[in-house]
């Protein structure tokens, strides 16, 4: 433990310095958001991650985002575990049927105001899963979406820089 | 009843494919003395699938491999799983899939089809286990996790904090990869692949690529071999790292975590420099590599092995230092040798049990053939173990990657693929959780007819349950990331 210590004096910060948010996102929010009620939420927003049928992949970029480089927790962008303390809702994946209900109960719980995320290429059109017999659609099929992410999977920046877009413009 | 036989005989004289499997088709009482051999233990059940009128096997033993076909009758054919346990989710897959009829399954439950889809045949209603017994109480979680984690349910059973039953219900993120390649061209088929499991891309890439390489005879060039095995050790050692990290994140002690995803974001920036895509998807395609490595980026990757080097020394350091974290993990979640044998447990789940089985090392494919390292395995079985064959791995693919590294032959990393025929080919590539199969079949246009993708996984997550008993609630989410089963992979 003495040596992850000393690391830390040695070696000096991992954390990257914070991007600028997404100008497309910024543009794709102004537009979501222009009509809706907005809301002071303090620049924090609480992130309930669903796997609505993704390959995992879009996950580990997901789950690097708490790693010490990205650590958007310095943002005010906290992951909860329930949908209940959910501002904002990042969904993966194409939506398969058998997810399908999942999703929407998850939707449901969180309370309003909310955001919708689709996040990564699946989420947007079903990726290289569109025309499957299994997948019943894109997010935004069965749930309002304010902001895409695109990528496969999107890299740990891209989602940074979108979620701090939706702070500016939702928090 | 029908007599136990064994490989060797069952093979006897005839010639393995360049895939290093033997086709046979067999009759309805030698299939069922096939699964009598699984179950006695002398043959491993690889893989159970359906391909058009057929059900087929694939068997390893004897240090060959042998994928036998029986034909149904009309969908009907003896269940393996009456004999041998481990095939019982194989079969329900199958039947859910392509209405197969598997004659005595003991278990009738649907099990992809959760009675949602369009053309769904099954009951919404998932009936679970029947559990009877005084002071026991239900604990149902998921789909939807409260972690950043792929949606599954687990239903426990528990008396006081002691686990009774787990029970596993999957299939919510069965997306319809085999139906969406059959059909599909082989660049299509191989994009498809990479996104099985999105973890495994790499390993998944190439056990598509080789399973199509041996339908077609098409020869990948030898740079192009090497920097598969490259990449293919890169994503593991990324995997094995995080893992390591995330079990002791789950015994409460966060600083190893932290320098874990630390070391896992250096691996994933690499190489992303070095290929292009952090998780390094699409790289492995049929016929070789899509990226080839500059002088300079091997130098990247040897700065990086030296770092890893010293993480997991460090790591290890503090791991043995602290009681409190081996309190946690050893005689956690065991599984025992014989079960991990019985469902032929791939990856660090079977080694952590004495299961000396790799595929790189039982049935050696290139480059891993010319290559030198280690088996290595544990005999306890418990979260510990499946830990410590992390952290042995981790020198292992160190090793091998600088090995590689430094005999890297000049010359093309990919050819042309051959003019197209009807085919058939089989792989069986070590992921970093273990072994996944996969088989392709071409038509007389080198288009996709059928493609079957079996994940280590089938054969851990029914161990998963079996670890977890006895064990208190709390200890759950350290067996599972022990075992860190896929999903997707999965449920396909």
């Amino acid at each position: 433990m003495k040596s992850f210590l000393l690391d830390a004096l040695l070696k000096g910060r991992a954390t990257i310095k914070p991007p600028a948010a997404a100008p497309a996102a910024l543009e794709e929010l102004t537009k979501a958001l222009g009509e809706r009620a907005r809301q002071r939420l303090g620049r924090s927003l609480a992130i309930r991650e669903v796997d609505a049928g993704s390959c995992n992949g879009c996950e580990l970029e997901v789950n690097a985002l708490n790693n010490p480089v990205y650590d958007v927790e310095r943002f005010g962008l906290k992951f909860v575990a329930s949908p209940r303390h959910a501002d904002v809702l990042l969904v993966t994946g194409p939506v398969t049927w058998n997810m399908r209900e999942a999703l929407l109960r998850t939707y449901n719980a969180a309370p309003e105001p909310k955001w919708v995320v689709a996040l990564g290429d699946c989420a947007a059109n079903c990726g290289v899963f569109a025309g499957s017999k299994a997948v019943a659609g894109a997010v935004a099929d069965f749930v309002p979406v304010d902001l895409h992410i695109a990528g496969c999977p999107p890299e740990p920046l891209e989602i940074v820089k979108g979620l701090l877009a939706l702070m500016e413009k939702a928090g | 009843m029908s007599a136990v036989v064994s490989l060797t005989d069952l093979i006897s004289g005839r010639e393995a494919g360049r895939d290093g499997y033997v086709r046979l088709d067999v009759t309805p009482d030698l299939w069922t003395a096939l699964a009598r051999s699984c179950a006695q233990g002398s043959v491993d059940l690889s893989a159970l699938w359906a391909d058009g009128g057929k059900v087929r096997m694939a068997l390893n033993g004897d240090g060959q491999r042998v994928i036998v076909s029986l034909e149904t009758d009309g969908g009907a054919y003896p269940s393996v799983a009456a004999i041998h346990a481990p095939a019982m989710r194989l079969e329900r897959a199958a039947r859910d899939l392509y209405g197969l009829r598997p004659v005595g399954l003991p278990d009738e439950r649907a099990w992809l089809d959760h009675g949602r889809w369009p053309d769904s045949t099954a009951e919404t209603r998932y009936t679970f286990l029947p559990v009877e017994g005084d002071d026991l109480h239900q604990i149902p979680v998921g789909p939807v996790h409260a972690g950043i984690i792929e949606p599954g349910h687990f239903r426990f059973t528990a008396s006081g904090e002691t686990v009774v039953r787990l029970e596993e219900r999957l299939g919510y993120v069965h997306k319809g990869v085999e139906r969406l390649m059959a059909g599909a061209d082989i660049a299509r088929g191989a994009k498809l692949a990479a996104r099985i499991s999105g973890d495994s891309t790499v390993a998944y890439g190439w056990a598509f690529a080789g399973a199509v390489e041996a339908a077609l005879d098409w020869v990948v060039p030898p740079r192009g071999v090497m920097l598969r095995a490259v990449l293919a050790e890169i994503e593991r050692l990324s995997h094995h790292i995080s893992d390591v990290g995330a079990i002791c994140n789950d015994a409460s002690v966060i600083t190893i975590n932290a320098r874990c995803m630390l070391q896992r974001e250096d691996v994933l920036t690499v190489a992303k420099s070095c290929f292009g895509h952090r998780m390094m998807m699409d790289r492995i395609v049929p016929g070789g590599v899509a990226v080839d490595l500059s002088s300079e980026a091997v130098g990247r990757i040897l700065e990086l092995l030296d770092r890893l080097e010293e993480t997991r020394a460090e790591i290890l350091r503090v791991y043995d230092s602290m009681p409190s974290l081996q309190d946690r993990t050893v005689t956690t979640g065991i599984v025992k040798p014989d079960l991990a044998r019985q469902f032929a447990a791939g990856g660090y789940v079977g080694r952590a049990s004495g299961r000396a089985f790799d595929a790189r090392k039982n049935f050696a494919y290139a480059p891993y053939d010319r290559l030198d390292f280690d088996l290595k395995t544990r005999s306890t079985g418990d979260v510990d173990g499946r830990l410590m064959v992390r952290m042995d791995e981790i020198v292992e693919s160190t090793k091998m990657i600088r090995g590689l590294l430094h005999r890297l032959p000049a010359g093309p990393v990919r050819s042309d693929m051959p003019a197209a025929r009807a085919g058939e080919g089989a792989a069986l590539i070590e992921a970093f959780r273990g072994d996944v199969f996969m088989t392709v079949r071409l038509d007389e246009a080198g288009r996709l007819a059928r493609a079957h993708a079996r994940d280590a996984s089938w054969f851990q997550w029914p161990l998963l349950e079996a670890a977890i008993e006895g064990n208190i609630v709390a200890d759950f989410p350290l067996c599972n990331k022990s075992f860190n089963c896929s999903y997707s992979g999965h449920d396909l």
